[in-house]
């Protein structure tokens, strides 16, 4: 049976019904994944008898009438970034290779105890720096909607993997933009939720002022299912927020009267591709169409913040990837003069190449004399891109933009063009900079045949409203229904 | 050639708590077992994060408020990157420009004889976890190891004012702070297990004939781990950089006169040059992301300040006061620390007599410990019990001489309680006789026999007295001697 392009709700209701079952949807998708990985290359691991093994025990349960989690016995996949006890967790690097966590990351736990089944790890960018997916040290995946495209990054994997069909939804991690832009890239929902809403405990940090741990599905409702899962306080991560976290699930379907939109005009500038300008503004008439408001908002210092971000991510990045020295675990050099050059030789082979970039941007920005002129002078901007979210949202509910300048761009395109790769995030970065929300759904396709993405961004811990914002456009347009063709392989 | 000595300490303490300082791992002393007391946090492990202990903070700020220091009410955690194998994340969290307290003082006695006071400024106090352990060489061979069960221990790194001017000073120093970590209970203060850790900033300042002063190159003196070291190694490092400094002329600031840091070898008892950290000079400190800033309110402040004991140094002008002793024995008593001063004090009370208390602590007490090879902690009398005894002299119930024979009995391991020490009195027959009506029969017999002892002392040799004294008092056991001596005069007389 094919359950392919089936939604997380869809599958829910057969499971409660009892005509489908817990591994028969999960062999589902691992035959799915055997089909078609081999060309997506979305999966770095699949963990096929581990997750007929979990199917099978919540079957029983259920057949007994013992109770089962919220999202019992539907595949998820996760980036490959977040520590699962006994699952590798490579982060797409050689540093990591062999490392096999002796602990759950939060969000783990929480997936385990609502009988998620962890179907597999996916694909990334090298300790999620990119924007493509393919500064992976061991694959490059594949945008699902056309093989010779990029299916974005950081979390390209996950996205292309529920694109696929390969999992009904996923989990990634969103820094400036890494589930956003790939969402956008392949066509799915994502969600970066407010800085706190999810705990971090476990995932492997990039820059951890900024990171944040988030859903893909392939539509609205899943990503809501799946959001409420994972967020809420844990006492493990001082940085999340003792919330109460809304039934995003069950309030999803109800829209939003008088709604207001803000349009930054800050996002309309060059450089931005006309039919992903023009998506947007088709979006915006159907939001009129239901009564919402669209207004002009300003967000000045936006213009700075691929600046700021890339001192500020580079900086922490910096110093969280300064523990990967081959003394306790990972990669280690071979031969070596002394503890120094087993140091520097450890860290030579085990990072790629924007790693390295990267890594030597962020020491140079908080060296001795230039700390002030750099750090402290982002996190000055970054505070008034803030503000500059702060005074809009006075106004209106939600700011609506592009995901990305462009649909997804050609597989080596930007390879040797770091900054142009840098702009890939321009409409994404600065929520992570500013700690809030935001939610990417498909919404439309260029001529080519490429997604486009829309995003929408909210005041901080306004994902319920950006969920049902987001679902009134899906319910209203049939984006999120299509799938891709995969060639035969 | 005239100089003045400068001297400024940098110590750590591990304070101690029940868990580390930012997870949940024991932070116990356990080298035997190395990587028991580990977990994700405190290993490193990739997605791990720390969360601050609030017993640690807590303990920090009792120890700061009893150092004077003002207590910030903001203050942030900060990242320290160097690359070493036992610094598991490749950073120490410590704190940086904004420590969570500043500007205090200690006050030592800096001179015995005079009983000459001063303070000693005290720069910073700031929190931070500690690094593991190598079990090996430098050299980075695939056969090193790491134990990481002290990573991520508390540390309070108490930085002093370079205010000491003499290596005793700076041992005087050391020491009133130990005494006083010791009674507040935020450390043990062990320096052989690590738990107190000194390092010594030294150079001199040298007298020229037209009044200038030359500094000489500051040198940092690493790894003094016993107070005797401390005076030795500074003692050696105030010599080796007088002579260097007539040898060379070298001041801070030349060519060459840069801080340098020196190791302590106790067994040579001199210092030797240390390899430098390749990159000393950049820590790239910055606030650590994963910990929320700690706002300290004034009434936090005041219930960590309203549950502080008694200071050393204020102890020692209670009692001076409050039990009429000398401050040479208020020093002895104090300095034991504070459990030796509380059991003095009860013991004082039950007795009712400070002067004889202070005498059994200070003499009997202290004797019997050397002795035996005793912590103070395992002292088998209680102070209750030893009270009692003593009452007992107060009271005239029994005699000085017979108390320190009981008090012996106490120590023989049969247990050591009131009810033994009546025991010991009924057996051996100690109570003091208030029947004078026996004594006098016994007086009369002993100048019967004494017939030229009786001549004496009418021919006016008081000294005659005495040997009666004793011939009565082996005969009845339990007689006070100064009645028993007042009551032979009086009988004498009549003759
Ligand atoms: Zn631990």
């Amino acid at each position: 049976m094919s359950l392919s392009g089936a939604t997380a709700g869809e599958l829910l209701l057969r499971l409660e019904r009892g005509d489908l079952t817990a591994v028969e949807i999960t062999a589902g998708y691992l035959d799915a994944i055997a089909a078609r990985d081999g060309r997506v290359q979305a999966f770095l691991s699949v963990n096929r008898d581990e997750a007929l093994r979990q199917a099978t025990e919540i079957d029983s349960r259920r057949q007994r009438g013992a109770p089962v989690g919220k999202l019992a016995g539907l595949p998820v996949a996760v980036k490959d970034v977040i520590c699962a006890k006994g699952q590798k967790t490579t982060c797409a690097s050689k540093m990591l290779q062999n490392f096999v966590p002796p602990y759950d990351a939060h969000v783990i736990t929480r997936l385990r105890d609502e009988d998620a089944v962890l179907i597999g790890r996916t694909n990334m960018d090298e300790f999620a720096m990119g924007s493509s997916t393919e500064n992976s040290a061991f694959q490059v995946t594949k945008n699902p909607w056309n093989l010779s495209h990029a299916p974005g990054g950081s979390s390209g994997g996950s996205a292309a993997a529920v694109a696929a069909g390969m999992s009904p939804f996923s989990l990634g991690s969103d820094t400036g933009g890494s589930i956003r832009q790939p969402a956008g890239f392949c066509g799915v929902v994502g969600i970066k939720p407010t800085y706190g809403r999810v705990s971090r405990y476990g995932l492997v940090a990039f820059a951890s002022s900024l990171d944040q741990i988030g859903p893909f599905a392939n539509d609205v409702h899943g990503a809501a299912l799946l959001l409420e899962a994972i967020a809420g306080r844990d006492p493990r991560d001082s940085t999340s927020v003792d919330m109460p976290v809304p039934k995003y699930a069950a309030t999803v379907d109800e829209p939003l009267a008088g709604l207001k939109i803000g349009v930054a005009k800050e996002h309309f500038v060059a450089g931005l591709n006309v039919e992903v300008e023009a998506a947007v503004m088709a979006a915006l008439d159907v939001y009129r169409k239901l009564g919402a408001e669209v207004k002009e908002v300003s967000l000045p210092h936006s213009k700075y913040s691929v600046a700021v971000y890339y001192i500020v991510c580079a900086s922490e990045a910096s110093s969280n990837l300064a523990r990967y020295d081959g003394v306790h675990y990972g990669h280690r050099a071979e031969s070596f003069k002394d503890m120094i050059d087993m140091f520097c030789r450890t860290r030579g082979e085990g990072f790629g190449a924007e790693v390295k970039r990267r890594i030597m941007l962020g020491t140079y920005a908080l060296s001795a004399g230039y700390y002030d002129a750099y750090y402290l002078k982002a996190l000055k901007v970054r505070r008034l891109i803030r503000q500059d979210y702060d005074e809009a949202f006075k106004s209106v509910d939600v700011i609506v933009s592009p995901s990305s300048p462009t649909p997804a761009f050609k597989i080596g395109e930007l390879v040797d063009d770091p900054l142009s790769m840098y702009l890939q995030d321009i409409y994404t970065i600065s929520a992570n900079l500013a700690g809030l929300p935001g939610i990417v759904l498909p919404a439309g396709f260029s001529s080519s045949g490429l997604p486009i993405g829309l995003q929408l961004q909210g005041p901080a811990f306004a994902e319920e409203r950006l969920l049902r914002a987001a679902r009134m456009y899906e319910r209203e347009t049939d984006w999120h229904r299509r799938h891709p063709e995969l060639p035969r392989g | 050639m005239n100089h003045t000595v400068i001297i400024g300490l940098e110590v750590h303490v591990q304070l101690q708590t029940k868990s580390k300082i930012f997870c949940g791992c024991s932070a116990d002393f356990n080298p035997d077992h190395p990587n028991v007391q580990t977990c994700p946090v405190c290993l490193g492990l990739p997605g791990a994060l720390p969360v601050m202990n609030r017993e640690a903070f807590e303990l920090g700020v009792k120890t700061a408020l009893a150092l004077n220091c003002e207590i910030s009410s903001y203050t942030k955690w900060d990242r320290k990157h160097y690359y070493y194998p036992d610094l598991p994340k490749g950073f120490q969290i410590s704190q940086f420009d904004l420590p969570f307290s500043e500007d205090g003082f200690l006050e030592i006695e800096t001179n015995p004889e005079t009983g000459e006071r001063r303070r000693i400024g005290i720069i910073r106090a700031h929190l931070e976890e500690d690094a593991g352990k190598n079990l090996h060489d430098d050299a980075g061979r695939s056969d090193s190891q790491v134990d990481l069960n002290r990573a991520g221990t508390p540390l309070l790194e108490i930085v002093s004012q370079p205010d000491m001017r003499t290596a005793a000073e700076a041992t005087k120093y050391l020491q009133e702070l130990r005494l006083l970590l010791t009674y507040l209970g935020v450390s043990d203060c062990n320096m052989q297990e690590g738990s107190l850790r000194c390092d010594a900033n030294v150079n001199l300042h040298i007298h020229q004939d037209d009044g200038h002063k030359v500094p000489t190159p500051i040198v940092e003196v690493k790894n003094l781990n016993s107070f005797r070291n401390v005076e030795i190694a500074l003692e050696y490092e105030v010599q080796r950089q007088l002579e260097a400094f007539k040898a060379t002329g070298i001041k801070f600031g030349d060519k060459g006169g840069h801080k340098t840091t020196r190791g302590f070898d106790a067994g040579t008892g001199k210092t030797t040059p240390q390899r430098e950290k390749e990159d000393s000079a950049d820590y790239r400190y910055f606030p650590d992301p994963d910990l929320l800033p700690v706002t300290v309110t004034e009434d936090y402040i005041s219930s960590v300040r309203e549950a502080l004991p008694e200071f050393p140094a204020d102890r020692r002008k209670r009692f001076v006061a409050a039990y009429q002793l000398s401050d040479y024995d208020v020093q002895v008593i104090v300095d034991q620390g504070r459990g030796f001063g509380d059991y003095f004090e009860e013991v004082a009370k039950l007795c009712g007599d400070g002067k004889q208390a202070c005498n059994w602590v200070t003499q009997d007490i202290l004797r019997e410990l050397k002795e035996r090879k005793l912590e103070f902690s395992e002292f088998p009398i209680s102070a209750p019990v030893l009270g009692d005894l003593l009452g007992r002299i107060t009271k005239k119930k029994l005699t000085t001489k017979s108390a320190r024979e009981i008090f012996m009995d106490l120590l023989d391991g049969n247990g050591a309680s009131t009810a033994r020490i009546d025991e010991i009195i009924a057996a051996k027959g100690l109570a003091i006789v208030e029947d004078t009506g026996a004594i006098e029969k016994v007086i009369a017999t002993v100048i019967d026999k004494n017939a030229k002892a009786v001549a004496d002392f009418k021919a006016g040799k008081q000294a005659a007295v005495g040997a009666l004294i004793g011939q009565v008092m082996r005969e009845v056991k339990g007689a006070d001697p100064q009645k028993v001596r007042e009551m032979l005069i009086a009988a004498l007389s009549q003759r």
